[in-house]
């Protein structure tokens, strides 16, 4: 089996062969199905519970504490053992909450970070289902969260929960079009809106450096906006702990609290990977013109480290943002949006076109 | 994998939540106490109803975004094309923004984009 850390197609299509030579189409398919959904499952997990844990040390580190530190070397089992602890508690149901769709939020929060991841490229070769309108489907589908808070609050007969989930409604709504905004001036660079080709655009450098001045506008603006739309401080009213105690999931309890609290962290790191992809070239390794062994060592660095790398990073910058700027009045975050990112926004959009139109990128 | 198979990511949510929901509420242990289905109000009986209206300002932004998340959408299928259009492309996003850009700026004289 040609099994290659660089290059996953023939990987992929060697698996796919090998099941369908020996087993009945409709079986084969099957197993396929079977295993890219306990793949990806196991990731997801695996990545939310590490992005717990990774929150928690930056936190501590930023607040010179120490953290988590005392169940497994450095504390690193410490979000298993809170999601065991979560999975045992119990369930409790609210006077007057509206049964059905109290539980049905946990379902819609969970159901869009987890479709988004599934046209993520991690590698070459290496994603679920590579779409032509990949970038368009992420941004539609991870936007559907909201409906999941929404109904959270709506439905927890708290007041607390309502007032979190307007606030919370009202941001993501706004922070949305500068999101899909700079993702659009980055389509207008790369011609395409698959994932992979885009990517496969940047081989030569990535669009934040080729894009010129327009493509680092896209990439501030992305990363403002996409922090705030995964309700994150220092744009977390949503759930600003101090006044409305925890937003739109005060109601929940164990499990049904750790799914709200897991499809934020993954929303983040789908917006982190997305700002990877698009901006910082997804898999492509680090190549500096002239460079010639310099280029050599960064191609022997697999693709999916280098996409995972990119990604921390990005989640890293966000988890700073959140421990390091006071919290936004809704006043401020609404103005911010609306009288300074979006006509930016537009700006840096026709400026992109003209950048394209004659040229001018490297 | 084509993009039929999204429905499998789909069904692997809801599986993933409804095994999680099912598990926990059979396994773990339970115990009844009326007051412990109240509403959180920091510790006071809870007062009156919690649906009540609510401020327009939500209403007003959630207009505001409809027009512009739709324009978002109408602004992907060009942005695929600049770079073959050309010039013609170029001028009708010119006159699009100009129109979209007029929206914006009655918006904004009218005091819509003003949080009170």
């Amino acid at each position: 089996m040609a099994f290659d850390i660089y290059d996953f197609t023939s990987f992929n299509q060697t698996i796919d062969k090998a099941l369908y030579d020996n087993l009945p189409p409709i079986l084969a398919m099957l197993t396929e199905m079977v295993i890219i959904g306990v793949v990806f499952l196991l990731f997801y997990a695996l990545v939310g519970l590490f992005l717990v844990y990774a929150e928690r040390k930056v936190c501590a580190f930023i607040q010179n504490r120490v953290g988590p530190n005392r169940v497994g070397p450095y504390g690193i089992f410490q979000t298993f053992a809170d999601f065991i602890k979560l999975l045992m508690k119990e369930l409790i149901p609210i006077n007057k909450a509206d049964k059905i769709l109290f539980n049905l939020a946990p379902f819609i929060v969970i159901i869009a970070s987890f479709m988004a991841i599934a046209a993520i490229p991690f590698g070459k070769g290496l994603h679920a289902i590579d779409l032509n309108v990949g970038i368009f489907y992420v941004m539609a589908v991870s936007s559907l969260g909201v409906v999941g808070i929404l109904l959270a609050g709506w439905s927890s007969n708290n007041k607390y929960s309502l007032i979190g989930a307007m606030r919370s409604g009202a941001q993501i709504v706004s922070y949305e079009l500068s999101v899909g905004l700079s993702m659009v001036t980055m389509v207008i660079l790369a011609g395409s809106m698959q994932l992979s080709e885009i990517v496969e655009a940047q081989r030569n450098g990535w669009f934040i450096f080729t894009g010129h001045v327009p493509a680092f506008i896209a990439f501030v603006i992305f990363l403002i906006a996409s922090t705030a739309e995964t309700n994150r401080g220092p744009f977390d009213l949503a759930e600003a702990e101090s006044e409305l105690t925890a937003g739109f999931h005060t109601e929940y309890s164990g499990i049904k609290f750790a799914f709200f609290f897991l499809a934020e962290y993954m929303n983040m790191f789908i917006v982190a990977s997305i700002a990877a992809t698009i901006f910082w070239g997804g898999w492509m390794p680090l190549h500096i013109p002239g460079w010639e062994g310099f280029n050599i060592v960064m191609d022997y660095i697999p693709p999916f480290f280098w996409y995972m790398g990119k990604t921390l990073v990005v989640i890293f910058l966000m988890m700073w943002f959140k421990w390091t700027f006071p919290r936004l009045r809704i006043d401020q975050l609404l103005k911010l949006e609306w009288k300074y990112l979006l006509p930016i926004n537009l700006f840096n959009i026709i400026l992109m076109a003209l950048i394209v139109l004659m040229g001018w990128h490297f | 994998m084509n993009s039929e198979s999204l429905i499998l990511f789909f069904i692997v949510a809801v599986v993933l939540v409804g095994g999680a929901l099912i598990f926990s509420s059979l396994v773990p242990p339970k115990s009844f106490n009326p007051q412990k289905s109240e509403p959180y109000e920091c510790g006071i009986p809870t007062q009156g109803k919690t649906w009540l209206q609510f401020n327009v300002g939500y209403y007003l932004f959630a207009i505001l975004f409809l027009i512009f998340d739709v324009e978002t959408v109408f602004l992907f299928p060009w942005a695929v094309i600049m770079k073959t259009g050309g010039i013609a492309a170029f001028v009708e996003i010119i006159i699009f923004f100009t129109i979209l850009g007029l929206g914006l700026l009655y918006a904004w004289k009218k005091r819509a984009l003003i949080w009170e």
